[in-house]
């Protein structure tokens, strides 16, 4: 089996590793190479190179992200390295793993990426109940700043950086990278409209990035071993490693660390143990909840991004969602609009009128209160909601992106729902 | 009609220093005081329970912002309350993964344990019980938090002990 | 300029804006709701959506919010094609998901922007089968309603009052489809700008409650351009009428004024033309001191019997129109006629009037104010004074937001991307004042100073500008911002009395432009007319004192309070040398008691009058509606005085339009006010152009109750707008003549853009008034002596008038809800002075034989009081002055008055 660089101190307990732990097994040596000899344009390209993608959901290239940041010519003022480790779309639980068992891996992450870009402050955005996983990182920041890891002239290397934590208030769309900023500014969570980029214009108007827990965690790993080490790491065109996770009506519901372009079948039923006992495969959202529904004859196919893509989904967040033959789709899609529409921050008109009105749609049908032409207004809903550039944000154009697939694989329950006046998986649920 | 009236003295509540010390650490790495409005929220909310109007207003006034615009924070955030809760706050994962778990069975069981509803108290101010979106623990659904404890693979039986007695808690 | 297709055909079109103003500059119909024109794009409504292509091979395109994308060389967007509409008829569809059908009922009916999109749209069928959400309303003071239920969410609200005003007490509250306008208590809102927000509002979320309480549809008002009558700044208004009363004022759009707002003095502070006791009759007093009305005969008799062959004595009135005065001014003779402002206030406008022509820093319009990049106030708090001079303020500290947008080539109408970007980063704006003032929130410095502290400091800042060394940092911040700016401005005004606060402010200018910069220079004037009353009298004016020797026997005092001015005593020692007074009022004034006759004067609303701004811009009201009654305006009563008076002069005059040629035949300055408007004989396509619009019911039975014959139309014969529904309402008719805004389909204030050659420019029909002061030349008045530096006195305050945007001036407080914002005047002092006093917060103080209650205020300079200006209990104190403070014994708080509408929300 292939190295797994991201959990290797992750022990099956859970329990943290300390910065003893951390260091003995070669932790901060990604640091203290690129301290000791490497300028950050050599670690911007050692990242290009290495063909690292975010791994927050959009699978955006992490060494092309970082280039936008001014590097010369830029006004006075502070640059920010942002953490999104606001952890909220349905079914993922793969960045709790990292923060909770291997905290200071993050945090070299975070003090090579804002090496790279010349950032002097960066924030750790963790969501409000991951309380466990906030005190582990305050512990660590505290604990890499005695080790002069952070702070003033690090490893005298005459850079320096500030950390701070600052766990949210609640609220999904915290997630998306410019209403993240809002929110780490104390204000209301509205996204922002692109562009200006967060990469010019971000937290306090200033040049900033903002990279999920997973990508960061990568980083010290990619220092370290070189680019062509990271790009063998993967199966197929991607590279590196990623946290696979599988939820639902499975044997061994988990998160595991696989090489990228892992084949789903080999996830669901080598790891996750296949389905249990009673239960048949129907369908699955391969990386939470705002993707859409891969079934059956997608078993096969490896999970990356380009080939998830292909099949009309994406990896997003990599955890899959498993819709087993006894739940109900209509519920399962209403589900995830409810929560969509609960949570969209009232700025545009789409999302925050029109989720709800798609949900009392659903939750019509699923009642049995549904009419034939709620199709029709599902569908319109669809394009209405569905396409990126009809709303501020991506939220509702992901959260369209289950029900225009469960549409696709699940008509006939939807017109059951309908025509039998009630939802036919009532009693076998 | 015309209505006379002579405006009262506003009793005005003041924060406490242990408040005021954890809010002043916030500002000390922000580049104005009202950047760590949410900061501060939730500081005052971890010592009250939850964030009262005149709260609100000593602690706008503390930050030098609006409480207008203090007001359109608190209430944006699921996690912010501006109704007094119970001493522990029950969310139970209602998201998908929680759903397909059952999860609907699990709020039922606390309802009917602690006779409540969501966005209820008990009589006796112990809980307070909220629906919460995905807790990220997906693998272990369902899931649940009372107060800073998470319980996973939650079942309907396990519900009087969770509450009772914090069986099987691991921290948050 | 680029070229952009859309719908299949090329355009040429400006470079740099976006495709939705665009588009509607082209002259088709976008829906819109958040965008506006003047406060940008946010894209939250996502109504203008319209399908752009790639390039000609693209056969899908995308759909964008026409708001949110810039032209472009070669765009090619679709904008009635099916996917477009489509997508643009269900955002209005999701926006009625929750809005109520209560438009039979909503103020905003017949002119909702929500309407006429929803409409434009085509929506017409709702598929939504749930039940609406409904909120609770909060109450929000005397002057705004507020019905939340109605509101689609399009952040309007908050950009305009808190982004674009300054505002704080209103914000958006809670999140998803609960999201809730409101304050964060129940509570009067504090913004000086929260009426613009019944025009900001797409729909009927907040509306003019004395509208609500008085309802007439829009297509129902009778209007006409007007002018407010509350301050110098000469916003243009559209006061609208029906059943002889006024119902509303609206904005009326001047690009170089007041732009698309008004302040609320301006909005609700006309009411008194309804509300305040007004006079219907000439009359008589008897013996017993009791008026007797006099028919119309009778009233000429006594009018030749009070006049003919006397001695004659004028006040006129900075209150009344420029004509008035000047048919008054030529009736009396120059010698003796005051301008109707005290000789310390007509010196100080004669000083600004001086400094104005003879300096070589512009004097701006408030188009060019918003372009300062460095701004210094000197002893005005500008938001009481000259609101919405303090709001194009308020969008000058932006120049460098907009700076530092520019350089991340961001297009100035990106509006929160460029609030993103700039943060708390502004153009630097200092502030001189005597206490704090509400810029203060966005001022770079302030100087707490009384005001002859104020003119050494605006004199050691000139002296430095000129390269005089000087140790003091404030002088040398100051100056250095002010240097550094390609577009100072200066202002001050004549508030705090001082005329080397002016010779400083005009200094600071001067020596700004000797060093190479774009310099502005603006004074503020205390009322419509000032500035017009200033240009009468510049050669000659006489002083009350004067017009006590001048052996008149017959005073004519034209539309003017003298115990506004005078003291009772004066007054009387006045009237006891001019043994006739005659007086010409709309309201129902004290010194009216003084006079022998009475003659009812015509409002703002009823009249044609000239005022001039503190711009120097000659700017034309024309009468909303006929007098009722024996009211007539001040100039027809003039004239009547003429006849009676037998001046051969004066009685040839016929039209309002004939007085300014006749009389200011000499003085090219004053010929310029008829440059401000086209003359009665003025035709559009012809016709007269009609205040009422086309759709305007119920005229032959709104007089049924009282006969069922068809009333005659009144005629006009002085103006080329017609008390009718028939007429030319083109849209290129003058600006000055433009009686109300209506465009097939665009039902709203949103129509305006029709009216526009450019989104944001001037009218089409252009003249929005006439700048008489660029003609204007007047000898250098000599420099005022330098005052002493300030030093408090033992027992002793120095008064320092604080004005207040309701309260300190005349008319404002005639209005119902603008009185309840007034509230009682009050005395400021220092936390240390009020302690040494022994006094605290509320208590009650006497000075100068009146009480009042005490607000302690930090930014009071120690060893002065500051007042509220204007208020009848304060009438008497003058900046300035030294008094000595005492606790009022027996004080009892004044119980205040509010919440007058409270019973119509329980």
């Amino acid at each position: 089996m292939s190295e797994l660089p991201l959990t290797r101190n992750v022990r099956a307990d859970r329990s943290p590793t300390d910065l003893a732990a951390y260091e003995a097994n070669g932790g901060y040596g990604g640091l203290r190479r690129a301290m000791a000899g490497l300028a950050p344009g050599d670690c911007l390209d050692i990242v290009k190179d290495s063909g690292l993608r975010g791994r927050g959901g959009a699978g955006f290239p992490t060494g092309m992200k970082w280039s936008f940041v001014p590097m010369e010519n830029v006004s006075p003022g502070h640059k920010y390295l942002i953490c999104n480790a606001d952890e909220m779309e349905p079914g993922t639980f793969k960045d709790r793993l990292l923060l909770e068992c291997d905290p200071h891996q993050l945090i070299e992450g975070m003090i090579l990426a804002a090496y790279t870009i010349g950032a002097d402050v960066a924030y750790i955005f963790i969501r409000a109940e991951y309380l466990k996983a906030a005190q582990l990182l305050r512990e660590a920041i505290a604990e890499a700043k005695a080790k002069n890891y952070l702070g003033r002239d690090i490893l005298g290397s005459g850079y320096h950086l500030e950390m701070h934590v600052h766990a949210s208030a609640g609220r999904y769309i915290c997630g998306e990278e410019t209403a993240l900023i809002s929110s780490l500014e104390g204000k209301r969570a509205n996204p922002r409209a692109k562009p200006p980029f967060p990469q010019v214009s971000g937290l306090w108007g200033r040049p900033t990035i903002v990279n999920n827990v997973e990508t960061l965690c990568n980083i010290p790993h990619i220092i370290e071993r070189g680019p062509e080490w990271f790009q063998g790491l993967g199966l197929g065109g991607d590279a590196g490693t990623k946290l696979y996770g599988v939820s639902g009506r499975v044997k061994n519901p988990g998160c595991w660390e696989l090489p990228i372009g892992t084949p789903v079948r080999e996830i669901l039923e080598d790891r996750a143990g296949g389905m249990e006992d009673g239960y048949q495969l129907r369908g699955f959202l391969p990386g939470g909840g705002s993707t859409d529904f891969l079934v059956d004859e997608h078993l096969d196919l490896a999970m990356d991004y380009e080939t998830i893509g292909k099949a009309g989904s994406r990896m997003g967040t990599g955890t899959m969602i498993i819709l087993d033959d006894r739940t109900c789709p209509v519920g399962f899609v209403k589900n995830l609009i409810e929560f969509f529409a609960q949570e969209s921050c009232g700025f545009c008109t789409p999302c925050r009128d029109g989720l709800p009105w798609n949900a009392q749609v659903l939750d019509d049908i699923e009642q049995g209160r549904g009419q034939l032409e709620d199709m029709d207004t599902l569908e319109q809903h669809v394009s209405y909601i569905g396409a990126i550039g009809n709303t501020h944000c991506a939220l509702a154009p992901g959260a369209m992106e289950p029900l225009q697939s469960a549409l696709k694989y699940f008509r006939d329950d939807f017109l059951r729902h309908i025509e039998e006046r009630t939802c036919p998986y009532r009693e076998v649920h | 009609m015309s209505e006379q009236l002579h405006s009262l003295p506003a009793e005005t509540l003041t924060l406490s220093d242990a408040e005021l010390a954890e809010i002043d650490a916030e500002i000390a790495h922000a580049p104005y005081r009202a950047a760590v409005a949410i900061d501060a929220l939730k500081i005052v909310q971890a010592h009250r329970r939850w964030v009262s109007d005149d709260c609100l207003e000593a602690l706008a006034a503390y930050l030098e912002m609006p409480p207008a615009e203090l007001e359109g924070i608190a209430t944006f955030y699921n996690l912010i309350f501006r109704q007094p809760v119970g001493e522990k706050v029950i969310l139970v994962c209602n998201s998908v993964s929680c759903w397909i778990k059952g999860c609907e069975g699990i709020r039922a069981a606390v309802t009917e344990h602690l006779g409540i509803e969501p966005g209820q108290t008990t009589s006796d101010g112990r809980f307070t019980l909220l629906p919460i979106t995905c807790l990220g623990a997906c693998d272990r659904a369902p899931v649940m938090m009372v107060g800073d404890n998470k319980f996973e693979d939650v079942t309907v039986e396990r519900i009087p002990a969770i509450l009772e007695q914090d069986e099987g808690a691991t921290p948050g | 300029m680029p070229v952009i297709r859309v719908d299949g055909q090329d355009y040429e079109v400006e470079a740099g804006g976006n495709l939705l103003e665009t588009c509607l500059e082209l002259g088709m119909d976008l829906p819109y709701f958040c965008w506006h024109p003047a406060m940008g794009s946010i894209g939250a409504c996502r109504q203008c959506a319209v399908v752009q292509y790639q390039n000609e091979e693209d056969t899908r395109g995308r759909i964008v919010m026409a708001c949110m994308t810039p032209v472009t060389e070669g765009a090619i967007i679709d904008l009635t094609g099916d996917r477009a509409a489509a997508f643009r008829r269900t955002v209005v569809e999701s926006l009625m998901v929750d809005h109520p059908h209560d438009c039979p009922v909503c103020a905003e009916g017949g002119e909702c922007h929500l309407q006429d999109m929803t409409v434009m749209t085509g929506h017409r069928d709702r598929h939504y089968r749930g039940t609406k959400k409904t909120y609770r309303n909060q109450y929000l003071g005397p002057l705004i309603h507020h019905e939340m239920n109605r509101c689609i969410t399009c952040y309007r609200c908050t950009r305009f009052y808190r982004d674009y005003a300054g505002g704080t007490d209103l914000a958006a509250l809670a999140a998803h489809d609960h999201v809730y306008f409101g304050r964060h208590r129940e509570g009067t809102l504090e913004s000086p700008f929260a009426g613009d927000l019944v025009e900001v509002c797409p729909t009927g979320v907040f509306t003019d409650k004395s509208l609500v309480h008085d309802y007439t549809r829009k297509w129902d008002l009778q209007s006409a351009p007007s002018v407010c009558t509350g301050c110098g700044v000469g916003c243009n208004t559209l006061p609208g009428e029906r059943y002889g009363r006024l119902k509303r004022i609206h904005n009326r759009y001047n690009d170089e004024v007041n732009g698309y707002f008004l302040c609320d003095r301006g909005r609700f502070g006309g009411n008194h033309v309804n509300d305040a006791p007004r006079i219907d009759y000439p009359a008589r007093r008897e013996a017993d001191g009791r008026f007797r009305a006099l028919d119309q005969a009778a009233c000429q008799a006594q009018l030749a019997d009070c006049i003919a062959g006397k001695r004659l004595a004028g006040i006129g009135s900075p209150r009344a129109g420029l004509e008035a005065n000047l048919l008054l001014q030529r009736l009396v003779g120059a010698e003796r006629f005051n301008s109707g402002m005290d000789d310390g206030e007509h010196k100080l406008l004669q000083r600004s009037l001086s400094h104005l022509v003879n300096s070589a820093a512009r004097n701006p319009s408030h188009r060019d104010i918003e372009s300062a990049d460095a701004v210094l106030v000197l002893g005005e708090d500008l938001t009481q004074v000259a609101a919405r001079t303090a709001l194009a303020l308020r969008q000058s500290v932006r120049n460098e937001a907009y700076r530092l947008a520019a350089e991340l080539k961001l297009a100035p109408w990106q509006d929160a991307a460029i609030r993103n970007l700039a943060q708390d980063r502004r153009s630097p704006l200092h502030i001189v004042s005597a206490g704090s003032t509400d810029l203060d929130d966005v001022a770079a410095g302030h100087y707490r100073l009384v005001a002859d502290d104020q003119a050494r400091l605006a004199a050691q800042i000139a002296a430095a500008i000129d390269g005089e060394p000087s140790g003091d940092a404030a002088v040398l911040r100051i100056r250095d911002d002010l240097l550094a700016a390609q577009r100072p401005l200066v202002i001050s005004g004549a508030s705090a009395g001082s005329a080397a606060l002016l010779d400083g402010a005009a200094a600071i200018a001067n020596a700004l432009a000797r060093a190479g910069r774009e310099a502005m220079l603006s004074f503020t004037t205390p009322e419509c007319n000032s500035l017009g009353q200033a240009l009468l009298c510049r050669d000659s004016h006489a002083s009350f004192e004067s017009l006590e020797a001048s052996g008149a026997e017959v005073l004519i005092i034209l539309e003017n309070d003298l115990l506004r001015r005078l003291s009772p005593e004066r007054v009387e020692a006045l009237r006891e040398r001019i043994p006739i007074w005659i007086g010409i009022d709309s309201l129902e004034t004290g010194t009216l008691a003084y006079c022998d006759l009475v003659l009812p004067a015509a409002a703002f609303t009823e009249t044609e009058a000239s005022f001039v701004s503190q711009e120097g811009r000659a700017q034309r009201a024309f009468p909303v509606h006929p007098p009722a009654e024996a009211r007539r305006p001040g100039w027809q009563w003039l004239l009547a005085l003429a006849r009676a008076a037998g001046n051969t002069a004066l009685v040839a005059l016929e039209h309002f339009d004939d007085i300014v040629p006749t009389l200011a035949g000499e003085d090219p300055v004053l010929q310029g006010v008829m440059r401000a408007a086209p003359d009665h004989q003025f035709r559009s396509r012809g016709l007269k152009i009609p205040r009422q619009p086309h759709r305007y019911s119920g005229r032959t039975a709104m007089a049924a109750d009282v006969s069922v014959h068809e009333p005659r139309l009144s005629e006009d014969r002085d103006s080329a707008l017609a008390y009718s529904m028939e007429g030319s309402a083109a849209a290129d008719r003058p600006a000055a003549l433009l009686s109300y805004v209506w465009s097939p389909g665009w039902n709203s204030n949103q129509s305006l853009h029709k009216f526009q050659a450019d989104i944001g420019g001037a009218l089409r029909g252009d003249s929005g008034g006439a700048r008489l002061l660029d003609e204007l030349t007047m000898p250098a008045v000599a420099e005022a002596p330098r005052p002493e530096a300030f030093r408090r006195r033992d027992g002793q305050w120095l008064l320092q008038g604080r004005h207040h945007l309701f309260g300190s001036d005349e008319l404002s407080r005639l209005s119902a809800g603008p009185a309840e914002r007034a509230g009682r005047a009050h005395l400021y002092l220092h936390p240390n002075d009020a302690q040494s006093l022994g006094l605290a917060e509320g208590d009650g103080v006497t000075l100068e034989g009146c009480a009042l209650e005490l607000r302690i205020d930090a930014s009071q300079v120690p060893g002065s009081a500051g007042y509220a200006v204007g208020y009848p209990e304060t009438l008497a104190l003058r900046s300035g002055q030294w008094v000595p403070l005492s606790v009022a014994s027996d004080w009892q708080r004044p119980p205040q008055v509010i919440g007058s509408d409270r019973e119509a929300a329980s």
